[in-house]
């Protein structure tokens, strides 16, 4: 046996299949299968580990896995799902070689400042020479359903602009806190706006907001998809780039990410130097949300008169556990009616690259959210995090709705907002 | 390929056909012990499906498994001779309430605390709560005759069951009961066939009496020096004319667990403590309340704790809720019984199960429905440790027999399914039993109908040890 499989094996035996996970399962609801839930994968993973079942039985099930983690907020044996998955990704991943688009996705795409730059700027000339709209109109099909989300791409700023960003800002001195800013490789080239909404939220709460050069890709992506060791690896370099300085906090604003950091210390061995940098890491990591409500340095003095509601980033509510701050961040907004979801712990369906690579089950599963998002009949509808920022934006497209999907960092803009007088 | 499969598939408009590999081992457990692989898991849409599934078993001969949600605790939905899984979750939902019957139409399918909810939006409400009402479908509770907390004051299931639409093994859809409560047209099938594991027939269809919802509950927490004197002042309790809702027990053991787990300041020095939960209109709680507190303190209990406020109330709630995951950390594996005694008895049975906790040197704590007799008594082991497994086995016999011993019955609300079929000898009798099989036999001439459930098979023994 592997020591993957060995290590998720283990872990099988605080399932006692009582199916409590069913219900948050948004794959058992729209798959409507015991094989797409919870407790069937993990089963699955038992029965492959016995020697009962093979690996390839495990790969769909596991492959249509959204990762949301919901399940875990249910479980009342405390199983370490997510462990279990990632293991199991690896098992898979083992398995099979993988093919050159995979390999460069992962080696090369994600953790690349190079290409993440290069994506920002191919979808600015994409937008700028028009191209966006006629994508609807070609006879052939983007790969990876890629003329879905070609028109709900924001606008992108110029390849100058983006260039001509600091390393460092300040304005009050002395600051409140010092920020070391994470900026995430999707957020920074497709959401650049929203990045720079997120500096200027920090520096008018009285913040340092320093982005260390250094840094990288979170590998959330990676250890989601069982390539631990080059989640390792960028952990790492994420770790020293932010051991620079010393920081209050390391911001980051996608939920994804934030999750992937916090769990830094579990990609090594207890008792380790890495070990103890990771935790050190991983204890000033916090999302954008939570460091302006702990800072409270920001008043909102324009009336945003609409109606909002709140999609939260599943991996911010299971993972990182912050729920209430951009609830209270969005009730200091004056004007604001909050209608909040009914289910909001239903995952959209974005998660991570499923919306490409799972396209026809992640539509599956928006087509639930949109319903319950149609139904608060919002104007605009606020995430935290890229992948359900995109996802929202192109649900609210194949629903037809008069709504708009913001970045809650770009709604908070909206408002605004100024500094808090010193008295 | 079974020769049965393509006409199976042929019938099926709506519903479909699973016969993956990965399918099937994910429908081949339930929430007890074992796997079993199933040859076909069928998902049906409509009752003409199932009356379609079930003529052709019986044409082919093939076992068919009735199943809901899977969180059965004795075995029921198991496909322990292979065949198929006819799983009924996904059939329409439908809840159709009739305030002025009182009464509620539902869908096998319906999680059971849906129907709660659609009837307390009518100031009504269904009574049995077994503690999965949350995820468990009303079929299952339906064919096992599930209980729950408030069995104590309202009954269980079968206490709530005015008729079926049942398809028969031969294919047959009827109807059992009505609409009434008063009904005595023939032979009483619908409690024949409510807890009969999914043996007699599949139900597509209930209709389900609901009562008027209490105006107010009040919660109280009573802890006590000795495990007897908690059993005294519960039957002191119930013959003082006072009906509570809830009368929920939880040993020392577990009591310690919780506080280790998720300490909310239960009295861990305690060697029992009773929540006792209250119904009925305001006034009338306030005049339960007082004369239970009388009651306790002549019974010398060691604290009567009176929640202030609903969320201390709901936090003590909470606390029971946290046993089971609480004990699962003593030890991974967790063989929960339900064996029950005459209510006087639970003094008695606390004594027999330390007895045999020393005996096979185990681990085993008990909790649960002490207003009614239906205790919990919790084996925690390991399920890689077979010679540790084999000792839970002879535990859980020793349990069944001090229950049956002690006037009271092998099991108060999970049902029989596979793991407690070798005992049905032990209660009933030989001619007991074979009333039974002869009912059985009657009604399932091909024994189609979830075979290898209630009835031991020649030398079938308790296995908890994975083979």
């Amino acid at each position: 046996m592997s020591n993957s499989l060995k290590q998720a094996y283990d872990l099988t035996f605080d399932c006692v299949q009582c199916g409590y996970c069913l219900p948050a399962c948004p794959t058992y609801e729209t798959m409507e299968s015991e094989t797409h839930s919870p407790r069937g994968r993990i089963n699955l993973v038992k029965m492959v580990a016995e020697g009962k079942a093979a690996v390839q039985d495990l790969e769909e099930p596991m492959e249509k896995c959204l990762g949301c983690m919901a399940c875990t907020s249910v479980c009342p044996t405390n199983v370490q799902y997510g462990e279990i998955l990632e293991n199991a990704k690896e098992v898979l991943d083992e398995s099979k070689p993988s093919g050159r688009l995979e390999s460069f996705l992962f080696e090369d795409f994600f953790p690349s400042k190079t290409w993440m730059n290069r994506l920002g700027d191919a979808t600015w000339l994409f937008q700028q020479t028009g191209a966006d709209r006629i994508t609807n109109r070609l006879p052939w099909n983007l790969p990876l359903h890629l003329e879905a989300f070609a028109d709900i791409m924001p606008s992108m700023p110029s390849p100058v602009k983006r260039k001509r960003r600091a390393e460092r800002y300040i304005r009050r001195r002395p600051a409140v806190k010092k920020v070391g800013f994470f900026t995430g490789c999707i957020m920074d080239s497709v959401f650049f706006e929203s990045n720079e909404s997120t500096i200027e939220l920090l520096l008018r709460s009285g913040a340092e907001v320093v982005l260390p050069k250094s840094q990288t890709c979170c590998g959330a992506l990676h250890a989601h998809s069982g390539k631990k060791n080059k989640a390792i690896e960028l952990a790492k370099e994420n770790i020293a780039a932010f051991e620079e300085e010393a920081f209050d906090y390391i911001v980051e604003n996608a939920g994804g990410c934030g999750a992937q950091m916090i769990e830094y210390p579990s990609l090594f061995e207890k008792g380790s130097r890495w070990h103890a940098r990771a935790v050190e890491f991983s204890n000033r990591v916090k999302d954008i949300s939570e460091v302006l409500v702990e800072i409270d340095g920001l008043v909102f003095s324009k009336p945003i008169e609409q109606t909002i509601t709140y999609q939260p980033s599943c991996h911010m509510t299971y993972v990182q556990k912050v729920v209430e701050p951009p609830l209270a961040l969005l009730e200091k907004v004056p004007g604001i009616r909050l209608q909040e979801l009914e289910r909001p712990g239903f995952c959209c369906g974005s998660a991570g690259v499923y919306n490409l690579v799972q396209h026809e089950d992640s539509m599956d599963i928006l087509d639930v959210k949109m319903q319950d998002v149609c139904q608060t009949g919002a104007d605009q509808v606020v995430t935290s995090n890229p992948g359900c920022l995109l996802q929202m934006k192109l649900g609210i497209k194949r629903e037809g709705m008069d709504s708009e999907a913001v970045h809650l960092v770009d709604l908070l803009m909206q408002a605004d907002p100024a500094p808090r007088s010193l008295r | 390929m079974n020769d049965w499969l393509k006409p199976l598939q042929d019938g099926l408009i709506e519903g479909r056909v699973l016969t993956k590999n990965a399918d099937l081992y994910s429908y081949s457990f339930d929430a007890s012990f074992g796997e079993y692989l199933p040859e076909a898991v069928v998902q049906v849409k409509n009752k003409q499906e199932v009356v379609h599934v079930i003529r052709l078993a019986n044409q082919y001969k093939v076992p068919v498994y009735p199943r809901g949600a899977g969180t059965c605790l004795s075995g029921g939905p198991l496909p322990v001779h292979g065949g198929i899984v006819l799983d009924l979750s996904k059939l329409p939902a439908k809840i159709d309430v009739s305030p002025g019957d009182l009464t509620v139409t539902v869908s096998p399918s319906v999680r059971t605390q849906d129907i709660n909810i659609e009837a307390e939006k009518r100031g009504l409400m269904y009574a049995p709560d077994p503690s999965s009402a949350h995820v468990a479908t009303i079929g299952g509770n339906l064919a096992e005759n599930s209980g729950g907390p408030r069995g104590l004051k309202y009954g269980v299931t079968k206490d709530h069951v005015l008729g079926l639409e049942i398809v028969t093994p031969e294919g047959e859809l009827i109807r059992t009961g009505g609409q009434t409560i008063k009904n005595v047209t023939g032979y009483d099938l619908t409690k024949l066939i409510v807890g009969s594991e999914g043996t007699l027939a599949v139900i597509v269809e209930a209709t389900l009496k609901l009562m008027p919802k209490p105006p107010a509950v009040k919660t109280m927490m009573v802890s006590f020096h000795k495990v007897r004197t908690a059993g005294e002042a519960i039957s002191r309790t119930l013959t003082s004319g006072v009906l509570p809702s809830k009368m929920e027990f939880m040993d020392q053991a577990c009591v310690r667990a919780v506080e280790q787990f998720q300490p909310i300041g239960l009295p861990v020095d305690a060697a029992a403590i009773i929540l006792i939960e209250l119904d009925g209109p305001e006034e009338a709680l306030r005049i339960e309340q007082e004369k239970v507190e009388a009651i306790m303190e002549e019974m010398g209990a060691k604290e009567v704790i009176i929640p202030e406020s609903d969320e201390e109330a709901a936090k003590l709630w909470h606390a029971r809720k946290q046993v089971s995951p609480a004990i699962a950390k003593i030890k991974p594996t967790k063989v929960s019984e339900d064996a029950t005694v005459p209510r006087s008895k639970i003094p008695d049975f606390m004594d027999r199960l330390q007895t045999i906790k020393e005996k096979y040197d185990l681990e085993v704590v008990a909790f649960g429905h002490a207003g009614d007799g239906n205790l919990h008594p919790n084996i925690l082991c390991d399920q890689r440790d077979p010679e540790e497994m084999k000792r839970a086995e002879k535990a859980v016999e020793e349990m069944f027999e001090a229950a049956i011993e002690l006037g009271g019955t092998l099991s108060g609300e999970h049902g029989i399914g596979t793991m407690k079929a070798p005992f049905m000898e032990m209660e009933l009798g030989d001619a007991g039993v074979d009333m039974m099989r002869r009912i059985k036999r009657a009604w399932d001439p091909h024994n189609i109908l979830n075979p290898g459930k209630i009835f031991a098979e020649k030398g079938q023994k308790l296995v908890l040890r994975n083979e």
